[in-house]
């Protein structure tokens, strides 16, 4: 229940912060914005325990960061689901926006042009336009995203230890299970995560299958 | 009377290369452009209608300025009443052919009502992948004049259909204009075509007029 949780929360969250950034990242033509998207980008190839890491450094009470989140704000990062939530929207955001990037490039630019010339503003032209034709990408970059939360371990070990009802997810149970050499329930949570993980890429499959009839 | 004097470059595709048109249309005219490709007749339209930003020069509509480039004056495409027909007709695929007219016409009798002159009130309800590469251009067509523009502009919007339905939709374009007494400005680079169409027609070429209101 704990990994669903985090799942949900991190996807609705990061489907939020991804549209408005993965806009930027696609309509800029600034040359400093490749610098900003590679940045973005960086979990995706940065082993996750060293993700992990610096975001354990960063958000330690003895760390300026840490210690000004918890003194202002009374937010406790480190060994909290709430850590998880955001070591995990850290780790995933570049799926999330690698597919709603792919999604806004893909849509032709004659579609926003028509509705701004039909009368419609930027904003109105996002709302009326963008999104209703980024469905499949949204929903490409929730799957991935989701599946990618659920199988997430380095990060969310580091930052969240594995305290049972707290921050304990499937994929360090499953490893503790292991270790414990208690396979039986190993498998549970490993089906678990197989079945999850499946059932998202097909679903991702059907969409592409499915507007790839609509197309043509 | 519309009257415009445009000047632009291409800096980065084509250094040689600078727009130069002054042109003035009459009230309900309906003109053509022809050129070659990359003469500049595409570039025209878009900054007519605001999709571009000229170096220089001004647009003035029936006594509207929408673009003065000594008084930094440039309204914006949906501040423009302009209906823009794209060559790829543009549709929103969300959207049914009665949604796309809507989305300039929100009053639905009237929205069925540009649909029912170009004979598709019928298929109404129909998404544009479901529509012929006609019918996607009729529903184009109307949806452009259904804001009741000043200016109708159309970009290529016969080149890509076949010989046959060519000179049927350019009668029903003829027919429009005719019925709406729109201004219309119809760029090709088919002469004949324009020659059949429009009671003016101004040769593009380099990005300069080479002849202009020579008797069709």
């Amino acid at each position: 229940m704990l990994s669903l949780e985090l799942g949900l929360w991190v996807t609705a969250l990061l489907a939020v912060i991804g549209l408005p950034l993965a806009w930027w990242f696609a309509r800029s033509r600034r040359r400093w914005t490749v610098w900003v998207e590679s940045l973005f980008s960086l979990t995706l190839v940065l082993p996750p325990t060293v993700v992990g890491f610096y975001l354990l450094v960063l958000f330690s009470p003895f760390s300026p960061v840490g210690n000004f989140l918890e003194t202002v704000f009374g937010w406790k990062l480190v060994f909290t689901f709430s850590g998880l939530v955001v070591a995990s929207c850290v780790a995933g955001l570049p799926f999330m926006l690698t597919a709603l990037r792919t999604g806004f490039v893909a849509l032709p630019e004659s579609l926003l042009e028509a509705s701004w010339t039909l009368g419609k503003g930027r904003l109105s032209t996002y709302f009326l336009v963008v999104l209703p034709n980024l469905k499949s990408a949204l929903l490409a970059g929730a799957v991935t995203t989701f599946a990618h939360t659920l199988g997430e371990f380095g990060v969310v070990l580091m930052l969240g230890g594995s305290i049972p009802g707290v921050t304990k997810v499937v994929s360090i149970a499953l490893y503790e299970q292991v270790e414990a050499g208690n396979f039986a329930q190993a498998h549970v949570y490993a089906v678990v995560l197989l079945v999850l993980s499946y059932a998202g890429i097909f679903l991702l499959n059907s969409l592409e299958r499915r507007s790839r009839t609509v197309r043509r | 009377m519309t009257h415009f004097y445009l000047r632009k470059g291409r800096a980065n595709l084509d250094p040689g290369f600078t727009l130069e048109v002054e042109f003035a249309l009459l009230a309900g005219s309906f003109t053509g452009v022809v050129g070659p490709s990359g003469s500049g007749k595409s570039t025209l339209l878009r900054c007519l209608a605001g999709l571009e930003t000229p170096d220089d020069g001004f647009v003035e509509v029936q006594g509207q300025r929408w673009y003065h480039a000594q008084q930094r004056l440039s309204l914006p495409p949906q501040h423009r009443s302009v209906g823009f027909v794209f060559q790829d007709y543009a549709l929103f695929p969300h959207l049914t052919a009665l949604g796309n007219v809507q989305f300039a016409q929100k009053d639905r009798a009237k929205a069925l009502a540009w649909l029912d002159l170009v004979g598709l009130s019928n298929l109404a309800d129909r998404f544009p992948h479901q529509l012929s590469g006609g019918q996607k251009q009729r529903v184009a067509l109307v949806r452009a004049l259904a804001r009741e523009p000043k200016l109708w502009l159309l970009d290529e919007p016969l080149s890509a259909l076949d010989e046959d339905l060519r000179a049927e939709l350019g009668d029903q374009i003829l027919l429009l204009q005719k019925q709406t007494g729109v201004t219309a400005l119809l760029v090709s680079h088919s002469l004949a075509e324009v020659s059949r169409l429009c009671t003016e027609v101004l040769e593009l070429r380099a990005g300069h007029l080479v002849a202009d209101r020579y008797p069709v």
